[in-house]
């Protein structure tokens, strides 16, 4: 069910689409290739090193360090409620990268580049069918004490 | 290896064409081509044409394009490597010549992108970035370049006030090209006022949609000099790619897939960076031009800012960037950038750009990019 990843979906389908089941039990996940090792995030199903299509998934800690933000003023089909809205691409702890939007935990002043950040999964509790992503949140938020 | 050369050149004006549809667009750059080069059809073996296809209602716009030019049965193809798709066409259009397949080809770039609805655009604006990861959080164009100036001003100390010198110095430019969308200066003052977009961006580091057309046609070194006592030579073609998605880059300073491309372009032709006379870069926002003057070498990485600040991409200065106004003020009909950025290099190197003109240009480049980086194509452009 990948559809069940982001507000507006555009992929259907994909060999890792039990993401969006794991992200809507609150764990965040990477992939490995059971063939070399290669780890990373965001998810992919073949191994770009060694070629493998075998893999498992690994919960990945959400920590990490924002690398860069832009705060949207004029949104795209979808996202124009949202409006504005800050766009963060944070460093993984556990390797890789991972764009999303600061959450209500930091302010517009505390949201620079640098900052230590938690990645924390969320669902939009007010559409049908389900819809689940992930935000960026102060360092030590927690996925049951996020707002929602 | 036989060298390729232009013998003939044409541009339309660039804005919001409601008087005309693509194939009409495309007609008035190619008939300025072929009376430049003093050809008739007959002399045509093939047509490339450059076109983003989801702007136009008209599916395969190749198709109408090649019969309204009066080209059947010569063949053509499309190629569509999003806002490079004019530079991928010269490209192509260089292969099928040096393969000794055709002799003369035409490349025409061509967009309308004004006949879809501000839904429509706003639609497709949602899914210029990798959908699967990105897209779902609203990623939007001037958005990825926001978080690209963003990373610029917090390593190397750029300023607002530099990218928008980006936007002063194209617009003072842009006034003096009869075929720009916006024809008149603007000030710092009004730069800064302008409405917020994207974070540091506002409305006036950004470029504008426009309808247009350019054409140029290209052919094999022999023919070329039987057919032109002032041609200019494409003399390096080079062409690189990055990631689809941003999350896979090394960093967001810069353009892996320019950096390629140029050190493919200038080893080709045999010249350096500072060898480059003037230059026509990819400003579809502020911060990818101060990026682009970094990429192909005419500064170190991180000093764009101090580039622009210090005028050295003006006539005059180290060199000559964008002096037809760039994408900021002539307008991008994404389709038709590359081969109106050529156009410009090959006027330049001929000697014909009256107050515009940048002395004893004699080496100038086009670099053309796509999507964010995805795809880069530097040209480079020789006369003897």
């Amino acid at each position: 069910m990948f559809s069940w990843f982001g507000k507006v979906s555009f992929v259907p389908y994909s060999k890792v689409q039990d993401f969006a089941v794991h992200l809507k039990g609150g764990r965040l996940m990477g992939t490995v290739c059971k063939g070399c090792g290669y780890s990373t995030f965001p998810p992919r199903a073949d191994c770009p090193e060694c070629m493998s299509g075998e893999f498992e998934f690994k919960e990945w800690s959400g920590k990490g360090t924002i690398y860069t933000l832009t705060k949207i003023d004029a949104a795209p089909t979808g996202f124009e409620d949202e409006v504005p809205y800050t766009v963060a691409v944070v460093d993984l702890e556990d390797g890789g990268r991972l764009l999303a939007w600061i959450g209500e935990t930091i302010s517009e002043d505390d949201a620079k580049i640098g900052l230590d950040v938690q990645v924390v999964p969320r669902i939009f509790e007010d559409l049908e069918p389900i819809k689940v992503y992930y935000t960026v949140e102060q360092a030590g938020t927690t996925w049951g004490k996020a707002p929602v | 290896m036989p060298r390729v050369g232009v013998v003939g050149i044409g541009h339309g004006v660039f804005g919001r064409r409601s008087d005309a549809t693509v194939q009409e667009l495309a007609f008035e750059a190619f008939r300025l081509a072929m009376q430049d080069a003093g050809l008739t059809r007959e002399a045509l073996d093939a047509s490339v044409i450059a076109a983003v296809p989801e702007y136009h209602k008209q599916r395969s716009v190749a198709g109408v394009v090649q019969e309204y030019l009066n080209l059947n049965p010569k063949p053509t193809w499309l190629t569509e490597v999003a806002c490079a798709s004019g530079s991928a066409a010269m490209r192509t259009a260089w292969m099928a010549i040096q393969s000794g397949l055709h002799e003369v080809v035409a490349v025409i770039g061509c967009q309308k992108m004004t006949e879809l609805s501000t839904g429509e655009i706003l639609a497709l604006m949602g899914r210029v970035g990798e959908v699967q990861w990105e897209s779902v959080f609203g990623t939007t164009f001037p958005g990825y370049y926001a978080m690209f100036a963003t990373r610029h001003m917090h390593e190397f100390g750029t300023t607002r006030e530099q990218l928008l010198q980006v936007a002063i110095k194209n617009h003072h430019y842009g006034a003096l090209n009869p075929n720009a969308l916006f024809r008149k200066e603007i000030t710092l003052e009004k730069a800064m006022a302008s409405e917020p977009v994207a974070s540091p961006f506002c409305v006036y580091d950004c470029c504008a949609n426009a309808d247009g057309a350019a054409c140029v046609i290209l052919a094999a070194e022999d023919k070329a000099k039987a057919i032109s006592d002032k041609v200019v030579w494409l003399d390096g073609v080079g062409s690189a790619t990055s990631s689809m998605s941003v999350l896979r880059r090394p960093d967001l300073v810069g353009l892996p897939s320019a950096q390629e491309a140029a050190r493919q372009a200038y080893e080709m032709a045999g010249v350096t960076a500072k060898d480059v006379k003037v230059a026509e870069v990819h400003d579809c926002f502020t911060i990818a031009e101060l990026m682009a003057y970094e990429d192909l070498g005419f500064c170190k990485k991180g000093e764009g800012g101090p580039f622009i600040a210090d005028r050295r991409s003006y006539i005059g200065g180290d060199v000559a960037v964008n002096v037809d106004g760039g994408l900021k003020a002539k307008g991008h009909p994404i389709g038709a950038t590359g081969v109106s950025m050529a156009y410009e290099i090959i006027s330049q190197l001929r000697g014909d750009c009256g107050e515009r003109q940048v002395p004893d240009a004699d080496v100038g480049l086009t670099h053309n990019v796509g999507g964010i980086g995805q795809y880069t194509f530097v040209n480079l452009f020789r006369r003897d």
